[in-house]
């Protein structure tokens, strides 16, 4: 897989594999070494990495998406250089982050002064020069009555935010990060969202490695999808996320459109969320009862097409598919040109978190094939603070009986 | 929830030079970060303790003078070991506390920097860095610790009745040569421990038993009389063992013998540096050929 054509590469990996041994005893002594100086050691090999090749362009966000153990951390450090490759060559143009996470380094029993002077000098930045950047770290961070204050004494948002400032201060052209974004409170991680676009519009290159398939469909001009070391497949990171859900939670109700049938035109034009008076919100009280609505345009005439709205928590965990055929029989004739809203009005069970709208649209039958299907195209903010544990808050009723 | 900016791809600004990643290494490739690395990881660490405790920086000088104390009490009064009585043999408390000074810079430069690696796992595994970095930056520390133990050891002598001697000169070199033995060790045993966890243990047992056999307590009159001539040089290959008498004949009192009058020869004093140079170089392949798996060992 090449990067765009007439771009330059800026990392580029040819057929790299990373073997780890895994010895079956993990740390041996030197006594045992003396008293049987022949015996080998056994050990496991675990392939972590195997034969990948790909090119990232200079300017080009990539996203690496995989399960747990599917090797995508041990690629960036491969690529960071942290870990040596056992097969292949990686090579990259510019200058590279030394770091793949945030606030590696720092030290609880100093002042964020320190820890930052600290930690930029770990990066690759002279003394003097740390020094110098140090008030826009922290004006970034806006940690400006705090600087003197012991990390130990730091709120985790706040630490979030101070490695935040200090890694981006870094001049890398080539930035590695492993899941950034999952920390910090909802403005900061706006912060760091917009701070993600400011990067992205500079033209840095940078590589990042999640479980969050929406910030890497926000951010990434391209992903690729691991699964034990291989590359399962690499492209636009709406198909690399609609790869990795059904990897892991099996598939949507209708398939994805193919090429043809989404030449026929039919299109969602806009999806929403909507109150209980019909008005639009992107975020609600629990218990606030919910409509799932989306707008879709028809470009031929059709006779009862299956209108389907799936709701999905961030992890990609579906939580209801609601669907014209099942929920609500026939659902009528449609001439081409006419413009429709499909509402699926739910009661609101959710706990609080975010949750993803994909509205879809197939033809009657079995709703294969989708006309149109945009994933996650609508999103909301639930609020509130029952959290038993549980994806929904279902109404109980208790009742305890002696026998 | 669309891409707000779309999939196209920025015109390439200029291409730099394209150079291959390579995986960790003892060294890298820029020798100044590596030392500006081990100066703030040494930095870090002193100021730590400087702030860290009531007292602060106090207890590092008071530890080893402590120690002194007594042993000086116990051998000049109860013990009777030196009392001074010929020219060789003054100054009995500066040796003794220059001694104790200099070997507590080689206890802690080794002794810390065997667990070292280990201990610094998330940096190790996180940030691509000179692995030398971390057991250097912890025998930087015990130098800066030296210093200091150091100015205490000349107002302590100079009380004794030291005069100045332009051989005070070789001072660089004695410490140097110190330095380079207690370096060596220090890397070859950071990169044992990360396999062989009674390292540790194993080290503190040399330890002890290399303070017995350094002129510390008993001094090398006292050694040269009671040894045999073969006992005597298997004394004197350890390179503390020579270290610690040239600073005393250096730096204290002339009257007694230097390193190269001890050994009988040059060829002998040659032999003694070249094991300094030889447990350096060791340590360094070793840690060298371990640095690249080291994050992945851990």
């Amino acid at each position: 897989m090449t990067a765009q054509p007439g771009s330059a590469v800026a990392v580029s990996l040819e057929n790299v594999s990373k073997t780890f041994r895994l010895p079956h005893q993990q740390y041996s002594t030197l006594k045992e070494r003396a008293l049987h100086p022949f015996r080998s050691t056994e050990y496991d090999e675990l392939h972590a990495v195997k034969d990948i090749s790909l090119e990232i362009a200079e300017g080009e966000f990539f996203g690496i998406v995989g399960r747990n153990g599917s090797g995508k951390s041990t690629l960036l450090k491969c690529i960071a250089g942290i870990y040596g490759v056992d097969q292949g060559r990686i090579s990259i143009a510019g200058r590279l982050s030394p770091f793949i996470e945030l606030g590696v380094g720092f030290n609880m029993d100093l002042t964020a002064r320190d820890n930052v002077v600290i930690n930029a000098i770990m990066l690759g930045i002279s003394r003097r020069e740390a020094k110098a950047r140090f008030d826009h770290v922290i004006d970034f961070a806006e940690l400006d009555e705090f600087v003197d204050l012991k990390l130990k004494n730091y709120s985790s948002g706040m630490l979030v935010r101070l490695a935040f400032a200090t890694a981006i201060q870094v001049d890398a052209e080539i930035l590695l990060i492993d899941e950034v974004l999952a920390v910090g409170d909802a403005a900061f991680q706006q912060k760091c969202f917009e701070e993600f676009f400011r990067l992205k519009r500079e033209g840095k290159t940078i590589v990042f490695v999640s479980h969050d398939m929406y910030s890497v469909e926000r951010f990434c001009h391209r992903a690729m999808l691991m699964e034990r070391g291989n590359m399962v497949q690499i492209g636009d990171p709406r198909e690399i996320g609609r790869a990795y859900h059904k990897l892991n939670f099996g598939q949507l109700p209708h398939e994805a459109p193919a090429a043809e049938s989404a030449a026929s035109g039919t299109m969602i034009a806009d999806a929403w969320f909507a109150a209980a008076d019909g008005e639009r919100v992107t975020s609600c009280s629990q218990e606030d009862a919910l409509s799932m609505c989306f707008e879709v345009r028809f470009a031929e005439d059709l006779t009862n097409p299956v209108f389907a709205a799936t709701l999905r928590t961030e992890l990609g965990h579906t939580i209801i598919v609601a669907r014209t055929d099942q929920h609500g029989g026939a659902s009528g004739s449609f001439k081409a040109g006419e413009t429709v809203t499909a509402k699926f009005a739910i009661p609101n069970w959710l706990t609080p978190s975010r949750y993803l709208l994909t509205p879809s649209v197939a033809r009657e039958g079995t709703g294969e094939n989708a006309l149109a299907l945009v994933e996650d195209m609508a999103s909301i903010m639930v609020h509130g603070s029952s959290v038993s544990g549980g994806i929904l808050e279902l109404p109980v009723d208790v009742r305890i009986e002696r026998a | 929830m669309s891409v707000s900016e779309g999939a196209r791809l920025p015109i390439p600004r200029r291409s730099p030079v394209t150079h291959r990643v390579h995986g960790p290494s003892a060294m890298g490739d820029d020798l100044r970060r590596f030392w500006s690395l081990t100066f703030t990881l040494a930095r870090t660490e002193f100021k730590l303790r400087f702030y860290g405790s009531v007292l602060g920086y106090v207890w590092t000088l008071v530890r080893p003078l402590l120690f002194f104390g007594v042993l000086y009490v116990f051998f000049t009064q109860i013990g009777h070991v030196n009392d001074g009585s010929k020219p060789g043999e003054k100054f009995y408390g500066s040796q003794l506390l220059a001694s104790i000074v200099l070997f507590q810079f080689f206890a802690e430069a080794t002794t810390g920097a065997v667990r070292s690696v280990v201990d610094r796992e998330n940096l190790v595994r996180k940030i691509h860095f000179p692995r030398l970095v971390i057991p250097l930056s912890v025998v930087l520390l015990a130098l800066f610790n030296l210093a200091l133990n150091l100015v205490v050891v000349l107002v302590f002598a100079l009380a004794e009745g030291v005069a100045p001697m332009l051989s005070w000169l070789e001072l660089p070199l004695i410490v140097g040569a110190l330095i380079v033995c207690a370096t060596g060790v220090a890397m070859l045993l950071s990169a044992m421990f990360v396999h062989f966890r009674d390292v540790q243990p194993i080290w503190e047992v040399i330890q002890q038993i290399l303070f017995y056999a350094s002129p510390v307590i008993i001094s090398i009159e006292t050694v040269i009389k009671k040894l045999s001539p073969t006992m005597l040089h298997i004394y004197m290959l350890n390179p503390l063992a020579v270290i610690f008498q040239q600073f005393r004949h250096a730096m204290i009192n002339n009257a007694s013998p230097s390193a190269g009058q001890v050994l009988g020869s040059w060829a002998a004093l040659g032999g003694a540096l070249a094991l300094v140079v030889a447990i350096f170089v060791i340590g360094f392949m070793v840690f060298n050929r371990a640095a690249a798996r080291i994050a992945e060992n851990l």
